[in-house]
């Protein structure tokens, strides 16, 4: 499962608490659609470093790396190089 | 203390029997386990379970007036009623009884409707006028003492608790979905909405009057503050020494009593307040009651220990285990009779259960310290937003905000950046009265995307925040921004949950009474003309509370900063990740199908997530024990015919001796 997909499934299913793919848009901002709340961005950075083993340090804590599937791919990206 | 239940014929119909109101009262018999009364009178019945506390042995009701004439049932305590005693006798009243039921009767003989303002204390009123064939019902003022009332079929059914008018087969059960998203929003629905379609209640500061078949009802009291904020003038000095002197009052009333009167002890300032007032200026002997827990981020024995030293108390201490909370839950339900979105009441039920084997039927209880006094943290979050908009490019003043919640282990303001876009939601909403409640409520709101479509079609329309300004006073926005957050705080969370839910009736399940000396309408106004900044000193809350405390309380307590009363929310319901039998049968597909409220797919998925110990913030987590508390409903108060105990066995009372250590 590539990156985008994992991310995807792992948001839909634990905020949307849906399996429907068309419920999110990769591009959609969490926030401004109410997808996470303040404590859901924390429990994300979990899943983050437990699955894809980076670590997010706290002036990495910003809506440009996290705020939508898209953001998150390249955030892991640029942490893997 | 006790339960109220009756009926009147509001067109010509059969009179209430005995046997009716038998049935009715006998739901509530936890409520007053001492013993029943009743009054028939052609269309009006009237019932009575009695928890006596004060004349023992005179004070079995109905009470009645010299002539027979006036009949009344009340749940509650009248404080003031040695006061109010004499100055009837030198009116000329006669008295039959030395309880303080009797002055309510002669009040309304001397002031008609008028009486309720004379009364100082917490009650559920059911007066009936022979003379004016006149039925008058009349709840306190902050809501303390519950009463609930439905109309059908020709006739008004009001009792202390729902369980009582669903054990009359005329009541329609079903639940309200409209006000389900009430619950999913404010935490509680808004008066006179229940949870239920049929059922209605009565709002606190409210008196409802029957008469020739129609009802009327008024609103007597309401928390009030000025628009211009006067006694400017007045020193810190002066404020404290009239906080003290009525702090001091209000607990000597409370304290009235014919049995022994106990405290709850939770380690933070109000409780402090109440137990240090009681040792240092009553000669009531002092016994304390605290609850504890295993998790470190919800205890707070350590400070518990640090008072109970201080003041020499008698104490007992109850350890409350995730386990605990799970096994009690149904019964819990059972008494709140709503849906919740916080398994906190939980533990208060056992507590209330640990003061009845002590052999004790009273608690002194801090509650309301932070509506008064300005104790919350939604208070200075929405004082540093609102501190914030004025400058919306400031990278500093948003910072302020990381200086709460520190107690939390999943802050929301942990997240850096993401916790400036989080208390931005609802900036636009600056002028609006509940601008504080806004990221609250859209944090709750959340457990609404969990709704079936069936549920969705069924709703009217969907709730929004403005709904709250059905329950506002017009002059609210001439109020400071403080008390605006003051009142709908008072007005949602204080009397729709804290006090109902988390209050009467977890103490009630227990045959215990809550007092609450805060909530003495003396304090609440002399609150009300504090300036705000002497509530919240810079982020310094209830300041002048503190300030009028120094010297009694351990400096410790005093300068701590506020650790709000919470417990283990969903990881209570499961074991290595299995739910508890009944929570997988209310979350099974088949049985979230037939309620018809909730979609099984999401609904299951929100379980597998906590089942995984993965849902840590509040949003899941209020989810979770809204859609279980709702379940809870439906099959305790919808399904069954009569409300019983979910279980067999009664889980608060055994695992309660089983906790004390």
């Amino acid at each position: 499962m590539s990156s985008e997909a994992q991310i995807r499934n792992y948001i839909l299913e634990n905020y949307l608490f849906t399996d429907d793919q068309s419920a999110l848009d990769s591009a959609d901002s969490f926030l401004d659609k109410g997808i996470l709340d303040s404590t859901g961005i924390l429990e994300v950075i979990y899943f983050l470093e437990d699955e894809f083993k980076i670590k997010v340090e706290d002036t990495e804590m910003i809506p440009e790396n996290l705020d939508s599937v898209n953001n998150i791919v390249s955030f892991i990206e640029k942490k893997r190089q | 203390m006790c339960g109220v239940a009756g009926i009147i014929n509001l067109r010509e119909g059969v009179p209430p029997s005995r046997n009716e109101l038998e049935g009715m009262i006998h739901a509530v018999h936890h409520r007053g386990p001492d013993g029943y009364g009743f009054f028939c009178h052609d269309k009006l019945g009237l019932a009575h379970a009695r928890l006596s506390i004060i004349d023992l042995v005179g004070g079995d009701q109905p009470i009645h007036n010299e002539d027979q004439s006036v009949q009344v049932v009340f749940n509650g305590e009248i404080f003031n009623y040695l006061e109010l005693r004499a100055q009837l006798e030198r009116q000329g009243h006669r008295f039959y009884t030395h309880s303080d039921t009797e002055v309510i009767v002669h009040l309304y003989e001397q002031y008609g409707l008028e009486f309720v303002a004379h009364l100082n204390g917490q009650f559920a009123i059911a007066l009936w006028d022979n003379h004016k064939q006149k039925l008058v019902l009349a709840r306190d003022r902050a809501g303390i003492r519950p009463l609930f009332y439905v109309e059908t079929g020709g006739r008004l059914y009001f009792a202390s608790e729902v369980k009582s008018l669903f054990s009359h087969p005329a009541i329609p059960r079903k639940i309200d979905l409209n006000a389900l998203q009430e619950v999913f929003t404010f935490w509680t629905t808004l008066p006179p909405h229940s949870l239920f379609e049929s059922v209605r209640i009565l709002p606190p500061g409210h008196l409802m009057v029957v008469e020739q078949g129609q009802t009327t009802i008024s609103r007597y009291w309401d928390w009030r503050f000025p628009s211009d904020q006067i006694d400017n003038d007045k020193s810190v000095a002066d404020w404290t020494e009239e906080l003290k002197a009525l702090m001091i009052d209000s607990v000597r009333l409370q304290l009235r009593s014919d049995v022994p009167v106990g405290a709850y002890l939770s380690g933070g300032l109000d409780s402090s307040v109440l137990t240090s007032l009681i040792k240092n200026f009553t000669d009531t002997p002092l016994r304390t009651f605290s609850i504890g827990f295993e998790d470190e981020e919800f205890d707070e024995s350590g400070f518990q220990k640090d008072l109970v030293d201080y003041l020499g108390t008698k104490h007992t201490h109850v350890l409350c285990k995730r386990a605990d909370i799970g096994a009690a839950f149904p019964q819990v339900i059972r008494h709140t009779e709503s849906a919740i979105v916080r398994t906190a009441p939980t533990p208060l039920m056992l507590l209330s259960g640990a003061v009845r084997e002590a052999g004790y039927k009273v608690v002194l209880t801090g509650e309301g310290a932070d509506e008064v006094f300005g104790g919350y943290d939604i208070f200075k979050e929405a004082k540093v937003r609102r501190f914030w908009s004025r400058a919306p490019q400031s990278q500093w003043r948003p910072m302020i905000l990381q200086r709460l919640y520190p107690y939390l282990k999943h802050s929301p303001t942990a997240s850096g950046a993401f916790t400036q876009r989080f208390f931005q939601q609802g900036m636009e909403h600056l002028d609006k009265a509940y601008f504080a409640h806004i990221p609250r409520w859209a944090t709750t709101q959340r457990i609404l995307q969990f709704f079936s479509e069936e549920a969705r079609a069924a709703i009217e329309k969907p709730v929004d925040f403005a709904a709250i300004e059905r329950i506002l006073p017009a002059e609210i926005d001439q109020w400071k921004p403080l008390n605006r957050d003051q009142y709908i705080e008072a007005h949602t969370l204080l009397s729709g949950y804290l006090l109902s839910s988390q209050g009467d009736r977890v103490a009630m399940a227990n045959s215990i009474e809550g007092r609450f000396p805060f909530l003495d309408h003396r304090v609440i106004e002399f609150a009300a003309r504090l300036p705000s900044r002497y509530k919240i000193m810079g982020m310094n809350e209830k300041y002048m509370l503190k300030q009028t405390m120094q010297g009694l309380i351990p400096e410790s307590i005093r300068n701590r900063s506020k650790q709000p009363y919470r417990a283990p929310d969903s990881q209570s319901f499961f074991i290595d990740g299995k739910p508890l039998e009944y929570v997988g049968y209310l979350f099974s597909e088949e049985r979230i199908n037939k309620a018809g409220y909730y979609n099984p797919k999401t609904v299951a998925l929100l379980m597998k997530k906590c089942a995984r110990g993965k849902a840590l913030g509040f949003a899941d987590n209020m989810a979770f024990v809204g859609i279980l508390s709702s379940m809870l409903v439906d099959e305790m108060f919808i399904e069954k015919t009569r409300v019983e105990p979910y279980n067999q066995r009664e889980p608060g009372a055994q695992d309660v001796s089983a906790g004390i250590r």
